[in-house]
């Protein structure tokens, strides 16, 4: 993948003149290098070129941007901490690119509503850190809480180990404030975050809609009460049919956890290699297996737990003691990918759902996909969401390596949506799956989400050529990037 | 018949121009405004399609009555977000989902609108289209879904849709009593409702007997007792923060925690961003630009 037609530096003299008069100087960064620094996210896509970077403080500098990017007829693209993994943030056709990192101030608490407005550039962890004294927290945790922000969590609907129970970040993102592409500056939901607002759930579709119908620049979220107690369980299997066929029948058993991950044989010696927190190294698949609440509860659905995996052939349920060796298993969990990067330099992670119950069937074909193009696949997944993340591990220098990872990953798209799957359960379409819509829609319903789109953003300024194909709807004039390997 | 069969049969009936909606259980017949008189009603496929308790997801006809929906998932010990308070009377799926009031336990497990993972519905063109997708998780493309919950069927006539489904709380009880609502609230974890007249407080505990029982300890020691169930609920709704609730005049059941407080008197229209009236114009331009589906309904009033 490389860059297409580089943008002309003379003719963007014009627009980064504009974008610093209306934020300041030293909120625009125009030189060769901030450009290139912008130019992808945590994906493998390097198709973008940034036409200037800027770093407004407040919801009327990220609007100014937008309007200039509009005057100059120029795409805008707002980012956060760049760890997507769909290619959204990464700028294409010269596209302003409107960073949020200046903007993470938590404006208002309201412990008693269990609401905070809070900015978009706000890191996911830290806005759990600064609630900690008031016994709440934000509850999606994706495994790059540490790095994301809140805003890419909005437009990305991220999700995490802690989804299963308690919902993805649209259902705690109450309201929103929003710069429309159009430049306006609103408010979708209640004004106040809580009650409902007539008329449609405008709230719901800007969610999850990458950068595409504009920049959110606060959000109200929803503030869960932290759990009164917890009861983390490691389990180990023989076989890794076994550990699936166990998540499906603790869920069968109307027990929901908290958490319900999965790591396979490979991954968990990669793990325990590099934070030797004592999981075992023989197995072929482990689960994480949290559950919370109030006490009574925890400790019925604990044994309930320990009685159904066992009956799936665990050999044995190792019970956190206390917070210190809980923290130190979830740390196993969600440092996998710093583990898996001290095996070869890169890797390529992927997101697809599939039915719980076909679990198995699709792991083993994964396993398959990776055999036959040569590439080591190590597994570690929200499994009780079903939600699956194939991790293919390789090394980029050697030529040819890369086409051999897409190939693969095309192939475990296939596999999940013939599963009854769908393309991503958490990182996004962006880029990346863009051209495999049209497996999971047909025309029609790529129509319906094209004139959704287009309600929101009519002259597709916002974010273009990212989500929808080419062509979802008739007279598309959304142009194709060149050398965009989906 | 149900499944595909059904769907196509569905939007046939449809059919591709001429005004058109879709009856329910005609409970909530007039939210939004009755529909204009020369349209012509249909009603969506009914039953179960596809019910797997433990991928907690069922595929259901929009048609169908939750009361039948509701006895299906009980055998599984199963519920699904939509209100139980609209068994009894009829409502169907479809026309809980287009109304998108959220049940009385919502603080506790989520509004409605959270329930809808696909919807199969016919467009204004009258061709069957998928929004959404089958799986608890799914960001692939636009969360159309959310835009379908409470439109009143003015943007697509739901046909089939895959709701998520819960295990049903073996336990569920009332209480009553004095204390403030919102402190009572934080002395509690999650209790499905918490409801405030002003001067009574009533809470709702639902989850494991045991959880239950501890609970009710905490509320018995702030003077609170057993009771059969909520008050009566004054006839509309209305949108209010905890501060504008401190000084309320008259009347009124507030739901803590929500911001949705019931009272004898009809809301007064909301002012809404002017933006906003825009986005709701154009999506609906977008999705039915010869305005045929359900016309004379208009979500934007629908909180009246
Ligand atoms: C190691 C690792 C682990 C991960 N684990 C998880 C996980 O468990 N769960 C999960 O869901 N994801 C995970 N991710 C993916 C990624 O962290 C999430 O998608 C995250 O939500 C992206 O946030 P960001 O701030 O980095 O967004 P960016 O990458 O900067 O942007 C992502 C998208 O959001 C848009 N955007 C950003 N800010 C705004 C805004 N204010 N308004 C409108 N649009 C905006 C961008 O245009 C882009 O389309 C992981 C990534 C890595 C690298
Ligand atoms: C006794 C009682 C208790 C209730 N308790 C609660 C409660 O606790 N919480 C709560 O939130 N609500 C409650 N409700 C309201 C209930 O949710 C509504 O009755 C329900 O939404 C309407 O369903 P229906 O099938 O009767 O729809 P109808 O009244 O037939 O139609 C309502 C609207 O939905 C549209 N519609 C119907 N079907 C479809 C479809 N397939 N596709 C698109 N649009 C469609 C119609 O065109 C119409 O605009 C209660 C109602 C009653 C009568």
């Amino acid at each position: 993948m490389r860059a297409r037609t580089p943008v002309d530096g003379d003719a963007d003299a014009g627009l980064v003149d504009d974008l610093r008069r209306a934020i300041g100087a030293d909120a625009v960064h125009a030189h060769a290098l901030d450009r290139a620094l912008y130019a992808r996210d945590a994906s493998t896509i390097d198709v973008g070129v940034a036409a200037a970077v800027c770093f407004p403080t407040d919801t009327a500098g990220v609007a100014a941007c937008v309007r200039v990017a509009r005057r100059h007829g120029r795409p805008f693209v707002a980012r956060g901490s760049g760890t997507g993994l769909a290619g959204g943030a990464v700028p294409l056709d010269g596209a302003v690119v409107i960073s949020t990192t200046r903007m993470n101030a938590i404006r208002s608490v309201d412990v008693d509503q269990r609401v905070a407005w809070v900015e978009p550039g706000v890191i996911n962890l830290d806005l759990t850190r600064s609630l900690l004294a008031h016994g709440v927290h934000f509850a999606p945790d994706p495994s790059s809480q540490q790095a994301c922000s809140i805003g890419g969590n909005v437009a990305n609907n991220a999700g995490g180990p802690h989804c299963l129970a308690y919902g993805v970040t649209s259902a705690h993102v109450l309201a929103l404030e929003v710069v429309l592409p159009d430049a306006t500056v609103t408010v979708l939901g209640p004004q106040d975050g809580l009650g409902d607002v007539p008329g449609l759930d405008l709230r719901g579709a800007f969610v999850g809609s990458e950068g595409t119908f504009g920049i959110a620049t606060a959000v109200a979220v929803r503030l869960t009460p932290n759990p009164p107690a917890v009861q983390t369980m490691l389990v180990d299997f023989a076989r890794v049919e076994d550990a699936a066929a166990a998540v499906s029948a603790v869920i069968a058993a109307g027990v929901v956890p908290a958490a319900l991950e999965m790591m396979d044989a490979r991954i968990t010696r990669a793990v325990e290699d590099f934070v030797h927190a004592g999981f075992p190294t023989d197995a072929a698949a482990v689960l994480l297996v949290e559950v919370d609440g109030l006490p009574g509860g925890v400790a019925a659905d604990a044994a309930l737990v320990a009685e159904v995996v066992r009956s799936h052939g665990a050999r044995t349920v190792r019970v956190a003691a206390d917070d210190a060796e809980r923290a130190l298993l979830w740390k196993g969990r969600k440092t996998a990918f710093g583990a898996v990067a001290r095996i070869l330099p890169n890797y390529y992670l992927h997101d697809t759902v599939v039915p719980r119950s076909k679990l198995v069937e699709v792991l083993t074909q994964i396993y398959a996909i990776a055999d036959r193009h040569d590439l080591l696949v190590m597994n570690v997944f929200h499994a009780g969401d079903g939600n699956l993340h194939p991790l293919l591990v390789f090394d980029a220098r050697v030529p040819g390596t890369l086409d051999r990872v897409h190939a693969a990953g095309a192939e475990i798209v296939a596999a999940s949506l013939a599963a009854g799957g769908v393309l991503s359960g958490e990182h996004g379409i962006g880029l990346e799956k863009r051209d495999f819509m049209g497996l999971l829609f047909g025309p029609d319903d790529l129509d319906a989400q094209a004139r959704l789109r287009a309600a929101f953003d009519p002259d597709g300024l916002a974010n273009p050529a990212k989500v929808l194909p080419a062509g979802s709807r008739c007279a598309d004039l959304q142009h194709v990037p060149d050398g965009v390997w989906v | 018949m149900t499944g595909r069969s059904a769907l196509e049969a569905f939007a046939s009936e449809v059919g591709a121009d001429g005004p058109v909606a879709v009856v329910g259980g005609r409970t909530a017949w007039d939210v939004g405004g009755e529909p204009d008189a020369d349209v012509r009603l249909v009603a969506a496929p009914v039953g179960v399609v596809e019910y797997e308790p433990a991928e907690m997801t069922v595929r259901v006809g929009a048609g169908t009555p939750v009361a039948a929906l509701h006895g299906v998932l009980a055998e599984a010990g199963q519920i699904t977000a939509l209100p139980s308070g609209s068994d009894g009377a009829g409502a169907t799926v479809g026309g809980v989902l287009a109304v998108g009031r959220s049940g009385l336990d919502q603080l506790r497990w989520g509004p409605v609108r959270d329930a809808l993972l696909e919807a199969r519905y016919v467009s204004a063109e009258g061709r069957l289209v998928k929004a959404g997708g089958p799986t608890v998780k799914n960001v692939s493309g636009y969360d159309l879904c959310r835009v379908l919950v409470g439109s009143l069927g003015t943007l697509g006539l739901l046909g089939e849709v895959v709701l998520r489904t819960r295990p049903a709380p073996p336990c569920s009880r009332w209480f009553a009593g004095a204390a403030d609502p919102w402190s009572v609230r934080s002395a509690l974890y999650r209790p499905a409702a918490v409801l405030w007249d002003g001067s009574t407080t009533w809470v709702w505990l639902q989850g494991h007997e045991v959880d239950v029982e501890a609970e009710a300890a905490v509320l018995g020691g702030l003077g609170f007792s057993p009771v059969d169930g909520p008050p009566v609920f004054p006839p509309h709704r209305h949108s209010m923060g905890a501060a504008a609730l401190r000084t309320v005049a008259g009347p009124f059941l507030a739901e803590i925690g929500t911001g949705l407080v019931h009272r004898e008197d009809p809301p007064a229209p909301a002012a809404l961003p002017d933006a906003v009236v825009a986005l709701n114009r154009r999506v609906k331009a977008e999705l039915d630009p010869t305005g045929r589906l359900n016309p004379g309904r208009e979500p934007l009033q629908a909180m009246a």
